[in-house]
């Protein structure tokens, strides 16, 4: 039989590998999906053909829990709301494998009767697990706006602090590795993560969500390969370490469009380092043109290029279907309109192309960046719809603000910018966009889509 | 031996990972994501082996249970969001005739 389970095993992971694969490409990325799942059932079956398997009414309850709770979430979602989705089904991955990690701890007598190197991989798997869990909790509640989307720091205390809290879980850890079997050990191993992991999170805001998120996805893939070598489970292993792996390249590439490094994301927020990088984009005009959703129509309506660039201002307000139709009453006046996507635009890579796809936007108008950013200069009108610091020209200018460096929609090249925007607080990143106060641009202020609308109702009459 | 055979599949899967996303097109970096996100709530297995194996201690099936859900919410949420997400991406050429055909009139 357990010849049996370890053939399953192997057939689940090519599965992975093989649906993964399929992932990296649009054609073949749905099919390769559904692959992955099907492995994942595979692995699920094999495990429970152990032979002497007990407990199956539990068993039952809580594959059954499990599913009742995760089905309806994930149907009921909204496509703007995925990127708490993912931190919140993240999470749970993490408290499951701290939770595993503390029963194994309870089972062996505090690892009295198992190898070194289980106690080694399952500590290291219960420290990561409850960093990932909290750490998610506190992604999806700031996405999620339960809490404060700006970055909560205790400034130069962050720091010591964050690592005396990773002192104290891997003191207790190596307490346990020395022979020490109080279970009090183990638990504040678990709460000193937990609290580091909240820490962590607690002070990261701004485009840094996406990229963070993403790094704990890897951490939790990593701490399931440490509990696949605690329990000798391979399809655990290569699971975990391969989602590892990826999730490491995958936080990289994203944090390399940010032209971020991981270590800064983590150590700190925007605005962590340079508390005193305001407007200081010198003699600024500070006067902002306010205009109407009528002149936005006639501007447009009689241009002959118009760049939309969208934000996380259309994912809230859920504006794809208006601008897309926006968008179609625009080309049947002859006006070339194109999408400008910025790689972390919104709260996800990726956001923007969902949300537009899903408004059937056809995919040639979605421009990534070093696609249209040459093409900003010939276009008569930029829309920027709930977009903001991925256009702020401070990112290229100003060497004193902290989103200096990250390269940036060239909106301010346009001949002339219309902005949609709630009102004038500060991006995500809490800090002012001289964009605002150029000359040619003008604010229509208020919801996204009620904007978008309007402006579609003056272009019909037009 | 059992640690030295785990490691080396540790060590190739971990290249593994590294070779599948060496280059991905933007538009695929959440689907990616999450799919990933879908995949690590193998740590079901864990909950499905030690609740499986013995587990006579309320307390700890308490703990076992909850992390059975865990994983399950993880595997089964994380496909189909992703599942969903992938949709979007596919091709609808009625729908989207018959739009432009009445945005027109």
């Amino acid at each position: 039989m357990n010849e049996l389970i370890s053939a399953l095993y192997i057939i689940a992971f090519a599965l992975f590998i093989y649906g993964l694969t399929g992932l990296t490409g649009p054609r073949t990325a749905a099919r390769g999906n559904l692959t992955a799942g099907v492995g994942m059932a595979i692995a699920i079956v094999a495990t429970l053909l152990t032979p002497g398997t007990s407990n199956w009414l539990l068993i039952a309850l809580g594959l059954v829990l499990g599913t009742v709770v995760g089905v309806p979430a994930a149907q009921r979602v909204k496509m703007t709301a995925m990127p708490q989705m993912v931190a919140l089904f993240n999470g749970v991955g993490g408290g499951a494998v701290a939770l595993v990690a503390w029963v194994e701890f309870r089972d062996s007598h505090g690892y009295a009767t198992v190898a070194d190197y289980v106690t080694v991989t399952s500590l290291f798997a219960a420290i990561v697990g409850s960093v990932s869990f909290w750490g998610s909790l506190i992604a999806f509640g700031k996405l999620q706006e339960v809490l404060p989307g700006k970055p909560i720091s205790l400034g130069r205390a962050q720091q010591p602090l964050n690592a005396a809290l990773l002192l104290v879980a891997v003191g207790c850890g190596v307490a346990i590795g020395l022979g020490q079997r109080s279970q009090l050990l183990i638990i504040g191993l678990l709460i000193a993560a937990a609290v580091l992991g909240v820490m962590v999170v607690l002070p990261i805001g701004g485009a840094d969500m996406p990229v963070v998120i993403s790094l704990l996805n890897a951490f939790t893939g990593l701490s399931a390969a440490a509990t696949g070598l605690a329990l000798d489970n391979t399809a655990m292993i290569v699971a975990g370490m391969i989602v590892g792996a990826s999730g490491t390249i995958l936080t990289n590439l994203m944090a390399k469009a940010m032209n971020r490094s991981i270590p800064a994301i983590v150590a700190g927020g925007f605005g962590g380092t340079n508390a005193a990088a305001g407007p200081v984009g010198g003699p600024v005009d500070q006067t902002v043109r306010q205009t109407s959703a009528a002149d936005a129509a006639l501007q447009m309506g009689y241009a002959s290029q118009v760049v939309i660039v969208p934000g996380y201002g259309m994912a809230v307000s859920q504006a794809q279907h208006a601008v897309r139709e926006m968008a179609s009453l625009l080309e049947g006046r002859g006006v070339e309109v194109r999408h400008a996507i910025h790689p972390v635009a919104g709260r996800m890579p990726g956001h923007m192309n969902v949300l537009l796809a899903e408004a059937d936007v056809p995919y040639e108008q979605l421009k990534e960046m070093d696609e249209i950013n040459g093409e900003f200069g010939r276009a008569d009108v930029a829309l920027v719809i709930g977009a903001n610091d991925v256009t702020n020209p401070a990112a290229r200018s100003n060497p004193a603000s902290p989103i200096y460096g990250m390269p940036i929609l060239n909106v301010d090249q346009a001949r002339s910018v219309i902005v949609l925007k709630r009102s004038m607080s500060a991006g995500f990143a809490g800090i002012d966009n001289e964009l605002y106060f150029d000359q040619k641009t003008s604010m229509l202020f208020g919801d996204a889509k009620s904007s978008v609308a309007e402006i579609t109702e003056e272009l019909k009459v037009l | 031996m059992t640690l030295l055979a785990n490691l080396a599949i540790l060590v190739l899967a971990g290249f593994v990972g590294f070779a599948v996303i060496s280059k991905v097109p933007n538009t695929l970096h959440t689907p990616l994501m999450s799919g990933t996100n879908a995949i690590h709530g193998i740590v079901l297995l864990a909950g499905l082996v030690l609740l499986g194996r013995s587990a006579s201690d309320v307390f700890d099936r308490v703990l076992l249970v909850i992390a059975i859900a865990f994983g399950a919410i993880n595997v089964v949420g994380g496909f189909l969001v992703t599942d969903r997400m992938l949709g979007m991406f596919k091709k609808k050429p009625n729908a989207e005739a018959g739009k432009v055909a009445a945005v027109h009139e």
